[in-house]
C-alpha cells in the first residue's frame, strides 16, 4: 500500500498546522513507530539513559547490602534528597494529568496533540517517585506491609499517618493514570495495528488494541468513559500534592508545620511539570519534524501556564515569610531566618533566582517564542523545584526545635547516582515510549481538522 | 444457493457523507446498522441513537462502593481490629479516613469506567466480521463505513446494495461471516 509521504514540518500559529489531511497526521504520526529509521540522538540519549539506569542498579545494590547511611541521611536530617526528589517527580507527573484530564473538560483543543506523551511523562514520573519512598523504607522488601491486609502478625498500618494516606493516594494516582492513558491508546493501537506490514506487529498491536474497529456504538461509550475518567482523575491530581504536603504540615517540624502547603504544593507541581513538558516537546517536535503538530502555539499556550503557576509560587514563598513573622512563633521565626540565612542560604536565594525572578521572563512574546531560550528556562524551572523541595525539607529537619542536635546535611556520591539514576529511568522508559507507541493521539488530532466537522446544512 | 453474509458495507471518503447516510439508512427503516469512524462524530451518535449508556450509572455505583469500603475498611482496623488508644482520643477519628475514602472512591470508580466501558463495547473482542472487507483497515485512518447488518428485518441482499449505492459512497462491499 502506497500512501503519500507528505510531512508538515513548519512552525504554525495554530494549533495546527494547514494542509493536513486524516491520511497525512495518520502517516506522519504512525511512521515515527512503524517505518522511519531512529534518529542518532535518540538512539545517543537511549545510550545515555541506559548508562544512568546502570548506575542507578549499582546504586540501589549498593544501598541494599550497607544501608541507609550510603546517602547522607544523619539525625536529625533523616529526609534529605529521597524525599526531596519524590516530591519533585511526582510533582512533575501532575502537568500530564492537567493537559489530559483537566484540560479536556474544560474543551480546550490545543490539549489534542500533547497530551499523549505528557500523560507518558505522568507515568514514568510517579514510576521514578514510587521509587524513592520505597528504598527509604530500610527494608524494601517488606514495602507490603504499608498496605492493610489480614496477616499473622497481627497488626495493620495506622490509617491516622498521612504516610499511609499517601500510599493510596499515589498508588490510585498510578493506577488511574495507567488506566486513562491504555484508554487514550486503544484507537490508535488499532490504527498502528492495520498500519504495520509486519505479522508479529500487526498480532502485538492487535492484541493491545483488543479489537478495536472504530464502531459508532463503542465511540459513544468510549467517550463518556474519556469524560467520566477526566472528571475522576482531575480531583484526584490535586488531591495528590495535597496528600504529599500533608506528609510535611500533619508534622510539628517548624517550617513545615502550616495549613496553606496544599494549595503551594499542588500549584509548584504544575509548575514543574509544564517545565518537563517544555523541556520533551521542544527536542521532540524539532528532531521528529513535529512542528505542524506540534505548533509555537502549544509552547506558547505551556509557557503561559508555567508562568501562571510560577507566580502562585512566588506568592506562597512570601506568604511563607509572612505567615511566619506574623505568627510570633518564635521557632517558625527562626526557621524561616535560618532558611534565608543559615548554611543553605544559597539553596535559597538560588530557588528564589530560578522560581520567582526567572519566570517573569515570559512576560514577553519574544521569550515564549524562542524554542531554544524557552527550553534553557523550563531547566532553571526544574532546578529551582527541586531545590524549594531540598530546602523545605533539609533546612526545616537540619535545624529543628532542639539546637543541640542541629547537624548540616552533605550528600554523598550515592545520593547523586540515585538521583541521576531516576533520570535515567525516566527517559530509557520515555524513549522506549516514543519508539514504541504513537506519542501524539492520532485520533484526538483527527478531530482537530476543518474536514472532520460535519456540515450542517447536509442534514435532510 | 451462495453464503450467508454478516452485511453490506459502504465506504464513505468523509464524515459528513456517512452522517446523512447513516440518518438515510434510519429512515428507511434499518435498525441492525453500526458506522465505523477514525474518530468519534458527535452527529454520528445523534444520527444513530447512540447517546444513553449505561455507563454513567456503572461509575456512581462503583464510587459508592469503593468510597464505602475504604470508610469501613478504616472504621473496621482502627476500631474494631486493631485499636490504638493514643492520649485517651476518639477511636472513630473520622476526619482523618477521608483521605483514604476519597482516594478508593476513586480508584474503584475509575476501574468501573474503564472495565464498563470495555465490557458494554464487548471488548476485547478477537474476531469481528467486519475486517473481512479489505478495505476497511482504512477505517482507522482516513474512511468512514456504514454497515447494514443481514440480521435487520428488512435486509435483502441485492435491495440494501442498492439502497447503499444511492448514497454516493466510493464502494459497496459484501460483508463475509
Amino acid at each position: 500500500m502506497a500512501y503519500d509521504r507528505q510531512v508538515i514540518d513548519q512552525p504554525s500559529k495554530k494549533i495546527i498546522a494547514p494542509g493536513y489531511t486524516f491520511g497525512t497526521v495518520t502517516d506522519q504520526i504512525a511512521s515515527v513507530v512503524l517505518t522511519r529509521k531512529t534518529p542518532y540522538v535518540v538512539m545517543g540519549t537511549f545510550a545515555v539513559a541506559m548508562g544512568l539506569l546502570l548506575i542507578f542498579l549499582l546504586a540501589i545494590g549498593l544501598l541494599f547490602t550497607k544501608g541507609l547511611g550510603v546517602w547522607g541521611l544523619r539525625g536529625p536530617t533523616m529526609w534529605a534528597w529521597d524525599i526531596t526528589n519524590f516530591v519533585w517527580w511526582v510533582g512533575i507527573g501532575h502537568a500530564g494529568t492537567l493537559i489530559s484530564a483537566i484540560l479536556l473538560l474544560l474543551n480546550q483543543q490545543w490539549r489534542n496533540s500533547i497530551n499523549r506523551f505528557a500523560e507518558a511523562m505522568t507515568i514514568f514520573a510517579v514510576a521514578c517517585a514510587g521509587m524513592f519512598p520505597i528504598l527509604h523504607l530500610g527494608r524494601p522488601w517488606l514495602m507490603y506491609w504499608l498496605f492493610p491486609y489480614p496477616n499473622t502478625m497481627g497488626i495493620e498500618p495506622n490509617f491516622r499517618s498521612p504516610l499511609v494516606w499517601d500510599v493510596f493516594a499515589v498508588s490510585t494516582y498510578a493506577t488511574v493514570s495507567v488506566l486513562f492513558w491504555y484508554v487514550g491508546l486503544m484507537p490508535d493501537l488499532a490504527t498502528l495495528r492495520d498500519r504495520s506490514e509486519h505479522r508479529a506487529l500487526k498480532v502485538a498491536y492487535g492484541v493491545l488494541a483488543m479489537g478495536w474497529r472504530g464502531s459508532a456504538r463503542h465511540w459513544a461509550v468510549y467517550e463518556t468513559a474519556s469524560l467520566l475518567l477526566a472528571g475522576l482523575a482531575t480531583p484526584l491530581v490535586l488531591s495528590v500534592h495535597t496528600v504529599v504536603s500533608l506528609d510535611f504540615t500533619v508534622g510539628i517540624v517548624p517550617g513545615w508545620h502550616s495549613t496553606f502547603f496544599p494549595p503551594y504544593f499542588v500549584a509548584g507541581a504544575i509548575y514543574s511539570g509544564f517545565a518537563m513538558v517544555l523541556a520533551l516537546a521542544i527536542p521532540l517536535r524539532s528532531v521528529y519534524g513535529l512542528k505542524g503538530l506540534i505548533t509555537d502555539k502549544h509552547l506558547d499556550n505551556a509557557a503561559k501556564v508555567m508562568m501562571a503557576t510560577g507566580l502562585i509560587v512566588g506568592y506562597s514563598y512570601i506568604m511563607e515569610a509572612f505567615s511566619a513573622w506574623y505568627s510570633g512563633n518564635v521557632f517558625e521565626q527562626a526557621a524561616m531566618w535560618n532558611r534565608m540565612t543559615g548554611p543553605y542560604k544559597y539553596h535559597y536565594w538560588v530557588l528564589i533566582a530560578c522560581n520567582v525572578i526567572a519566570p517573569n521572563a515570559l512576560w514577553f512574546k519574544k521569550v515564549r517564542g524562542n524554542t531554544v531560550v524557552l527550553f534553557i528556562w523550563s531547566m532553571i524551572v526544574l532546578v529551582g523545584m527541586w531545590l524549594e523541595r531540598f530546602v523545605i525539607i533539609v533546612a526545616s529537619l537540619a535545624q529543628d526545635n532542639l539546637p543541640s542536635s542541629w547537624r548540616v546535611f552533605e550528600s554523598t556520591r550515592w545520593d547523586w547516582a540515585t538521583y541521576l539514576g531516576t533520570i535515567g529511568l525516566f527517559l530509557f522508559l520515555f524513549m522506549l515510549f516514543i519508539r514504541l507507541l504513537p506519542m501524539i493521539s492520532i485520533f484526538e488530532v483527527r478531530t482537530l481538522l476543518p474536514q472532520a466537522r460535519v456540515r450542517e446544512g447536509a442534514r435532510e | 444457493m451462495t453464503q450467508p453474509i454478516y452485511g453490506v458495507m459502504a465506504e464513505f471518503d468523509n464524515p459528513s457523507a456517512l452522517v446523512n447516510a447513516a440518518r438515510a439508512a434510519r429512515e428507511k427503516g434499518y435498525r441492525k446498522l453500526d458506522a465505523y469512524s477514525p474518530f468519534p462524530i458527535e452527529e454520528l451518535s445523534d444520527a444513530l441513537h447512540l447517546h444513553k449508556n449505561k455507563l454513567p450509572l456503572l461509575v456512581l455505583i462503583g464510587g459508592i462502593v469503593g468510597g464505602t469500603l475504604g470508610y469501613m475498611l478504616q472504621y473496621f482496623v482502627t476500631v474494631m481490629y486493631y485499636p490504638i488508644n493514643i492520649g485517651g482520643r476518639p477511636l472513630h477519628s473520622w476526619p482523618s479516613y477521608i483521605i483514604i475514602t476519597f482516594e478508593m472512591t476513586i480508584l474503584f470508580a475509575a476501574l468501573t469506567a474503564v472495565f464498563g466501558m470495555l465490557g458494554l463495547c464487548g471488548l476485547p473482542m478477537p474476531y469481528h466480521p467486519a475486517f473481512n472487507v479489505p478495505r476497511f483497515a482504512e477505517a482507522s485512518r482516513n474512511r468512514f463505513f456504514l454497515c447494514i447488518e443481514s440480521a435487520d428485518p428488512l435486509f435483502d441482499r441485492e435491495k440494501t446494495c442498492e439502497f447503499l449505492e444511492t448514497l454516493e459512497p466510493r464502494e459497496v462491499s459484501e460483508v463475509a461471516h
